[in-house]
């Protein structure tokens, strides 16, 4: 099995006189799915924040690809490979999906924008992707359904070479139909070999796209199981602090 | 085109397959430039069925340039307007300016072209003032703006003296408005324009080929190419008819400037047009303008300054601004301390006419210019009829309201999440 992406060891996080994350362990690995879950207040967000490079952690050592780094700034992750694909998704409606996909990050050919080659680069990123329900690239956001939106914010973490992606709650908003199109997606995503972190609170949807299920409960990781090798109500024990502290691995 | 795409890209089919989809979108809501059109060609059909002066060849170019002020200054306020902000001040801005031309010229008249670019480092300046305030203090530009709309006046009054007025003397810049070209000027600049126009659809398309992309089959660019045709010979040869037939001048009148040949001004309000709207359609800049004007959050999150483009796009809409002011004064002849009061809020209405959103992020610089000579023509129109000022305003309103609901259903059908 090849090496670990992301290892975070012994990360802390506190706000004021609040302690967030108490010591948290996690392993992260390329072209697995890992499920982050846990009740609302145990940390996820926090945990995610400081992968992104947006609140950076107070102690504790991440390891990317083995290396020690200090992510304290969104650009800093972007570069190393990690990307966010947030809640609120943050598409601009007003422009079109290949637009979106290279949102300042656009390419140039003689000052001008190269739209042809972007174009190219689009429809072959959602082609990779086995995307198929949108009836042109050249759509405006606003038209697209939100399963199609969600696609769109996946596909653009692609075309950016990630080699992390982490999705905040990306079926919330979502019916039954485009729930299974967004899984189909997550689970494209990592077979590519990239690593992907999703947070749900729908146990179903984890079961049916995650290799790994990360818990916190109160700011500490209780456990980390394969999701082969548990089942929901284990994992409902774990979230609700029924189950006490196992870490495996 | 070589192999198939997975995804459709917008440009494949036949040309008939093509105008489907487009009279498609129509339908659904996506009207364009339509309803500017439509209100042009219905005021025009209405004024030269009301007055038998309006269709001749004077009034129409004097049309056309009577426009020209107001074109620049909607294109100035739709850099700002596409950010979801508002500049209330950009025309006392170049009333102030042009004070300050006209005020220089009066002690060193032989350094106009330098009192010129003084003028415009002004309007350069109070752009970066008000971009400031809006981007880096958090001041809305609606409230900016206005405290600039009032103090500009006084400005104005203060430098202009107590007279209160100042003439150009500058014939070069008189010329703007007032002169003609030669004749095969005006086809040159047409040829121009059409050139321009097929040169850029080529290399785009050229680039599409080099990138494997379906192409559009060429006959909707040679539609293209004709309209515009059209249209442009039609304007040329207006301006190339004698206007001293029939006309309202009489040659011994002291004011009497040539008759014949395209306006001056013209090729200025063209070039500049397609200097903006290269800039917003295909640079970078342009892109993120869009972007910042759709979702502010979104475009800082994927890393584009946001205060930024905010200033830059106040820096242009007053620097612009003091384009149209030169047109103005140029017109005109003179400034007044006051000049440009009232002109702004006509531009916000082109700007709407012609279906850019005040929303943000939404319309094209083109459209907007569409709206202007709209405006304009019902200016014009009702002022052959001998309507009453009061009455002018009143129906000036009234297209504002009517073209903003016309464009607010056809967004509602098109799936209303502008309305949200
Ligand atoms: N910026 C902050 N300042 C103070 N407290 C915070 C801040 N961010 C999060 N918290 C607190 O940290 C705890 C965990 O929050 P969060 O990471 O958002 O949890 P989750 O995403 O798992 O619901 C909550 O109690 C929350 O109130
Ligand atoms: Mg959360």
């Amino acid at each position: 099995m090849s090496a670990p992406v992301i290892q975070l060891t012994g990360i802390t996080k506190s706000f004021g006189p609040v302690d967030v994350l108490k010591g948290v362990n996690l392993v992260v690995n390329p072209g697995k799915v890992t499920a982050l879950v846990g009740d609302n207040g145990a940390g996820k967000s926090t945990l995610i924040k400081g992968l992104a490079g947006v609140q950076p952690y107070d102690q504790g050592t991440v390891l990317f690809e083995g290396k020690e780094v200090h992510l304290t700034t969104p650009r800093q992750a972007s570069a190393l490979g990690i990307e966010v694909v947030y809640q609120d998704l943050a598409l601009c409606e007003n422009l079109d999906i290949v637009q979106n996909m290279f949102l300042g990050r656009e390419e140039l050919s003689q000052l001008t924008l190269d739209e042809s080659n972007m174009e190219f680069a689009a429809v072959k990123a959602l082609e990779s992707l086995s995307v198929k329900t949108v009836k042109s690239v050249r759509q405006k956001v606003s038209s697209l359904s939100g399963g199609q939106r969600q696609t769109v914010a996946i596909a653009r973490t692609v075309l950016r070479d990630a080699k992390v992606v982490i999705l905040d709650e990306p079926t919330a908003a979502l019916g039954v139909a485009q729930t299974e199109q967004v899984l189909n997606l997550v689970r494209r995503l990592a077979d590519k070999g990239i690593a992907v972190i999703i947070i749900s609170h729908n146990l179903i949807d984890v079961f049916k796209v995650a290799d790994d299920i990360a818990v916190l409960y109160l700011g500490n990781m209780v456990a980390q199981l394969k999701t082969s090798e548990t089942n929901h109500n284990d994992v409902i024990g774990y979230i609700t602090g029924i189950k006490g502290s196992k870490e495996t691995k | 085109m070589s192999e198939k795409l997975a995804l459709n890209t917008g440009h494949e089919g036949t040309t008939r397959d093509q105008l489907a989809s487009y009279f498609s979108r129509l339908k659904a809501g996506d009207m364009g430039p339509l309803p500017a059109v439509g209100a042009a060609v219905l005021l025009m059909a209405l004024f030269s069925l009301l007055s038998n002066v309006f269709l001749t060849p004077i009034n129409l170019t004097n049309l056309l340039v009577q426009s020209a002020t107001l074109i620049m200054l909607t294109s100035a306020l739709v850099f700002v307007i596409l950010l979801a902000e508002i500049d209330l001040s950009a025309g006392v801005t170049f009333g102030t300016g042009m004070a300050i031309f006209v005020k220089l010229n009066q002690s060193s008249p032989n350094t106009w072209i330098l009192n010129l670019l003084l003028a415009f480092v002004f309007g350069f300046a109070v752009g970066w003032f008000m971009g400031f305030f809006v981007a880096k203090i958090g001041v809305p530009s609606f409230v900016i703006s206005l405290a600039l709309y009032l103090a500009f006046p006084g400005v104005m009054l203060i430098i202009l003296g107590e007279g209160g007025i100042l003439t150009l003397q500058v014939p070069e810049v008189m010329a703007i408005m007032n002169g003609t070209m030669p004749l095969w000027a005006g086809w040159l600049l047409l040829a121009l324009c059409l050139a321009a126009t097929a040169a850029m659809s080529l290399w785009d398309r050229a680039r599409r080929l080099k990138a494997n992309l379906p192409v559009r089959p060429l006959p909707l660019l040679g539609m293209k190419l004709g309209g515009v045709a059209v249209i442009g010979a039609v304007i040329v040869q207006i301006c190339n008819i004698d206007r001293r037939q029939g006309g309202l001048l009489s040659a011994t009148d002291p004011n009497y400037h040539p008759i014949q040949g395209m306006p001056i001004v013209v090729p200025f309000v063209v070039v500049i047009l397609f200097i903006c709207t290269f800039m917003l359609d295909r640079t970078r800049f342009g892109r993120h303008l869009y972007a910042v004007g759709g979702n502010p959050e979104a475009a800082r999150r994927a890393g584009i300054k946001v205060a930024k483009i905010r200033m830059t796009a106040f820096i242009i809409c007053s620097t612009l601004a003091m384009i149209a002011g030169v047109f103005n004064v140029s017109r005109i002849g003179n400034v007044e301390s006051g000049a440009g009061k009232s002109i702004v809020l006509e531009g916000v209405a082109a700007a709407v006419v012609g279906g850019v959103s005040l929303f943000g992020g939404r319309g094209r610089l083109a459209y907007a210019a569409l709206g202007a000579f709209v405006i304009s023509t019902i200016d014009n129109g009702l002022g052959l009829l001998g309507v009453p000022a009061g009455l002018n305003f009143i129906i000036t309103g009234s297209v504002l309201l009517i073209a903003a609901t016309i464009d607010a259903l056809a967004r509602k059908r098109a799936g209303g999440t502008l309305l949200r």
